[in-house]
Order: C-alpha cells, then sequence, then structure tokens
C-alpha cells in the first residue's frame, strides 16, 4: 500500500486546483443535459414506456450521462499517453510501485474530484428545470457502487488504449477508434433502451455498457435485487477481466521499452 | 508585410485581400506541415468523420422507433442536421483553433504572435490547421445529398436559393460566435468551458427542430445567442412551416444580416480584448 492512497489525494488536490474552470465544463454539460433531455422528453412523448422507461426517467438519464462525463471520462484520454511518447515513462518504471496501480490511484482522485465539481451541476440544473427521479437511500448506495466500478472499468478501458502507444507511438488513432466506440455503446448519445432489439442486446454486452447505461439503470431503481447484483457483477466481471490485460500488456511493455539517452 | 493605411473603400478592399491571403499562407504551411506524416493525416481524417457522422446514427436510431419527434419527420431533421452541421464544420475549420486563446495568454505565447506582423487572430486561427478536419464535412455533404431530394418540398427558385445561402450565413452566424467566445476569454480567462456550450452546444441544438424546446428557451437562441438564424428560421422557409415563436415572415430572410450584425459585435469584442490585455507574467 503505502504511497498509493498518496497518489490519489495528490490527483484529487490537482484536478480540483481550478474549482472556476471546472465549473465553466460545468455549464457546457448542463445545457447539452437540458438539450439531450428536451430530445428524449419528445421521443418517449411519441413512445411512451419506450424500453421500459417513462419520461422522468428519460429526462433524468440525460441529466446522468452529463454528469458522467467527467468521471468516466468518456472522450479518453489519459496523461500517461504524453509520458509513453516523451520517454518520462522511463521514470514512472524506475519507481518502486506498479505502473499500473500508480495510474490507478492517480485516476481516482481524478474521478472524485470530477465527479464533485462537474457531476453535481447538471444534476442540480435537471432537477431544477425538469422532474427528474430522485434515488432513494438504498439506490444511491447501490449507485455510487455502480459509479466507481464504472470508473474502475473506464480507467481500464483507457489503459489498454494507451499502453498501445509502447508499439504504435501514436495514440491518435486507437483513441479516435476507442472514441467512437465509448460514445456510442455506453448509451452516451441515445440510450441504450432505445437501440432496435438486437443492437441492444449486442451494445449491453459490451464493457462499454457499464460506463454509462449500467450506472444510469441503477440510479433509475431499473435494477434491483438479482438484477442489481448480475449487473455490479457486469461491471466488475468486464474491470477485472481487461484490468488483468492491462497488466500483461505491461509486462510486454516492459520487455519493449527501450529507454534512450546517457 | 506592414499594412499601410489606404484611404476609402479600396482600402478596405486591399486590407481583407491581405488577410485572406495571409491566411491561407499560414493555413498552407500548417498543412504541409501535418503533410509529413500522410498515414496518419488520412486515418484521422477517416476518424473525425466518423465521429462527426455519429450525431447521424443517435439521429436514426431515435427515428427507428417512431415516425415523427416534435412534429418532424426524419428526412426533415436530417436536412437540419445537414445544414447545421455543414456550416459548423466549415467554421470550425476556418476558426475553431480560436478557442485556445485563453491557453496562449496563460501560457504567455500570446506574446509572441503579438510581436508578429500579421494578426493574431489569423495566427491563432491557422494554428494547427490540418486537412483532416475536412473529414467532419463529408458527413453533411452526404446527408444533404440523400435528403434533398428526398424533402416533401415544392421546390421554387426562392427556395433553391435559400439553400445555399443558408449555409453561407449559418457558417457567417458560426465564425461570429468562434470570435465572440474567443474575445471573452481574453476578460475571463476560464471562460472556454462555458462557452463550448454556445460553440459546440450551439451546433448540436441546431441539429434538432426548435419545436422540441420550451418557448423561452427558444426565446433565448433565437434573440440573445441568435443560433435560430444559423439554419432553423431559413428551413421554416424551404420546408414550408409555420414559425412556433409567430415570429413576422420576414425574419426567414434575415440570416444573413443577422451573421453580418454578429460579425461586427465579435470584431469590436476582439479589438476591445486585444487593447485590454496584458501579458501574464511575474
Amino acid at each position: 500500500m503505502g504511497v498509493i492512497p498518496w497518489v490519489s489525494w495528490y490527483a484529487l488536490r490537482r484536478y480540483s486546483a481550478y474549482p472556476l474552470g471546472s465549473m465553466a465544463e460545468a455549464v457546457t454539460n448542463s445545457f447539452f443535459g437540458v438539450v439531450r433531455a428536451a430530445i428524449l422528453l419528445a421521443l418517449w412523448h411519441a413512445r411512451p414506456g419506450l424500453g421500459g422507461y417513462d419520461a422522468t426517467d428519460a429526462v433524468t438519464f440525460s441529466f446522468l450521462t452529463q454528469a458522467l462525463i467527467g468521471p468516466v471520462q468518456i472522450f479518453g484520454g489519459m496523461e500517461l499517453a504524453q509520458r509513453i511518447r516523451s520517454g518520462d515513462v522511463a521514470i514512472d518504471l524506475h519507481r518502486p510501485v506498479d505502473l499500473q496501480a500508480w495510474w490507478l490511484a492517480d485516476d481516482v482522485g481524478r474521478a472524485v474530484s470530477t465527479l464533485l465539481l462537474r457531476g453535481l451541476p447538471p444534476m442540480l440544473v435537471g432537477a431544477l428545470l425538469f422532474t427528474v427521479r430522485l434515488p432513494s437511500a438504498g439506490e444511491a448506495a447501490a449507485f455510487t457502487v455502480s459509479a466507481a466500478l464504472a470508473v474502475l472499468l473506464s480507467f481500464a478501458l483507457r489503459y489498454l488504449a494507451t499502453l498501445s502507444m509502447f508499439w504504435l507511438h501514436d495514440e491518435r488513432g486507437v483513441q479516435a477508434v476507442t472514441l467512437l466506440l465509448s460514445l456510442f455503446f455506453s448509451g452516451m448519445i441515445v440510450p441504450l433502451v432505445a437501440f432496435p432489439e438486437t443492437l441492444g442486446d449486442v451494445a449491453r454486452a459490451l464493457p462499454w455498457s457499464g460506463l454509462v447505461q449500467v450506472p444510469a439503470d441503477v440510479f433509475l431503481g431499473r435494477r434491483t435485487g438479482g438484477a442489481l447484483l448480475s449487473a455490479l457483477a457486469f461491471q466488475a466481471a468486464w474491470a477485472a477481466g481487461l484490468l488483468t490485460a492491462g497488466r500483461l500488456l505491461t509486462r510486454a511493455a516492459q520487455r519493449r521499452l527501450e529507454a534512450q539517452g546517457g | 508585410m506592414v499594412s499601410r493605411a489606404v484611404d476609402g473603400d479600396a482600402g478596405a478592399a486591399t486590407r481583407a485581400g491581405r488577410a485572406v491571403s495571409t491566411y491561407c499562407l499560414l493555413a498552407w504551411t500548417w498543412i504541409r506541415a501535418a503533410a509529413q506524416y500522410p498515414v496518419s493525416i488520412a486515418l484521422l481524417a477517416l476518424g473525425t468523420m466518423v465521429t462527426a457522422g455519429m450525431d447521424i446514427a443517435g439521429i436514426l436510431v431515435m427515428f427507428g422507433r417512431t415516425p415523427r419527434i416534435a412534429g418532424f419527420t426524419a428526412v426533415e431533421v436530417l436536412f437540419l442536421y445537414g445544414t447545421s452541421s455543414l456550416s459548423f464544420g466549415a467554421s470550425d475549420i476556418l476558426l475553431g483553433t480560436t478557442e485556445r486563446l485563453g491557453e496562449h495568454v496563460r501560457n504567455g505565447t500570446l506574446d509572441a504572435l503579438l510581436v508578429r506582423p500579421v494578426s493574431p487572430l489569423i495566427q491563432i486561427a491557422t494554428e494547427d490547421f490540418t486537412p483532416r478536419r475536412f473529414g467532419r464535412l463529408l458527413p453533411p455533404v452526404l446527408v444533404l445529398a440523400f435528403v434533398l431530394p428526398r424533402v416533401p418540398v415544392d421546390w421554387t427558385p426562392g427556395r433553391v436559393a435559400m439553400v445555399p445561402l443558408m449555409l453561407a450565413s449559418g457558417m457567417v452566424i458560426f465564425a461570429g460566435l468562434w470570435v465572440l467566445c474567443a474575445a471573452l476569454q481574453f476578460v475571463l480567462l476560464n471562460s472556454h468551458g462555458a462557452t463550448k456550450a454556445i460553440t459546440y452546444g450551439g451546433s448540436f441544438l441546431t441539429q434538432y427542430p426548435m419545436t422540441l424546446f420550451a418557448r423561452d428557451f427558444v426565446r433565448g437562441v433565437t434573440f440573445v445567442v441568435p443560433l435560430a438564424f444559423v439554419n432553423w428560421e431559413p428551413a421554416l422557409y424551404v420546408l414550408g412551416r409555420p414559425d412556433p415563436l409567430g415570429l413576422p415572415g420576414w425574419t426567414r430572410f434575415a440570416s444573413p444580416a443577422v451573421g453580418a450584425a454578429l460579425c461586427a459585435v465579435a470584431a469590436v469584442a476582439w479589438r476591445a480584448g486585444l487593447r485590454r490585455y496584458r501579458s501574464t507574467g511575474s
């Protein structure tokens, strides 16, 4: 353990160092929330009960997705990528700390800070302008777990994409592909419940659904009892599998890395 | 290349011409730099194209569930998407990087731009100019090519002429908004995060019919931030639909004037911001 909690703590401090900048981002998130809520409201007006959601669920979903954009970093990217490009990663690898654990700790700090600074304002705006569904205490607790797993899953995915830098030397291509996958299959563009049958089933089985759709379902109380457990297990299983893949890839990358200089 | 004061309209025309040629020269320089990595450019252009087309997938998924949303059919919404996205994409290519102004102020790199004998606006606008951004124009162009023959419109000469006119004035309106939002960063260094709601948010908003939104919201994006003039008002004319706000008929033709006025405001704001700028440093 030792240094790891401190990495998280300093990341939290670093990412909350410019609260005004984060609040400004929250304004944009809230605006998009309002526009998406209006669009989904019209869709659910035309198709009441689509996918088991009612209009209030759909509106809440819009603001939830905007609140989660920051914490699960749906647009991708990691600071580690620049460090691999510049070669600074050699210093990271030299530290007596596991590379993956170090950056996971950093990411947890970032996620907590963004959840507070960029997650709460859109929800607040949603609650002021529309009728949103607020969870019971139990649902809120389940959502906290699910959101934490979503952050873990998001890290596992982005870490894998970032490690490709060791081989490709340029993350932008991979980044572009993963951005598409995460935007579309997370439920960010359109909730997965509104997808056509087969596409919806495929999307639900993919890891990206664990970033937005699953936590949102938990928040909306769509998953209770056994369904809740299986939802959390789904997120945890994907996270565990992808983190393990990340470990194996880290080892391969370490063998590959050649540090230049004298 | 230091400009000399020349009297009259000829002077203004010369200056405008020089600005355009400087812009093209700098953009070309950046393109040549980017062209050193041809595979990267091709892949990134493809990526930009597909990302820009993502909104189409969203629209199609929703219309797969219902034939009409807020009284509009898929073809009509795709018409709005195409016009909005093409105008925005073009303005983004021309001026999108002006959103980095705050970064330049923070890093102190704006000072370096100011000592060069070229307008700092042109320098920032052409920064990192890369051919990959043209990729984002393709989805709206394809959508418009598909949709224009299919919208239920009685194509009079006026309506035909309105389509290119609305694309051009939409681009001018977004151009004004880019510069206005950049100018705001002279005063509010951290405002970039929030003004994205106007630029990117505006582009997203105008892909959909205004009948989706509450009346006060529509009034806001008509009279305060004139996003409704990007494509909504002219589209009402093209599609032959009534205005939900009940504005007089001439507002459907007001987009070019709104664009010109907005650009004038943006120019004043930019100059005021630049005059107010005091270098950072310690």
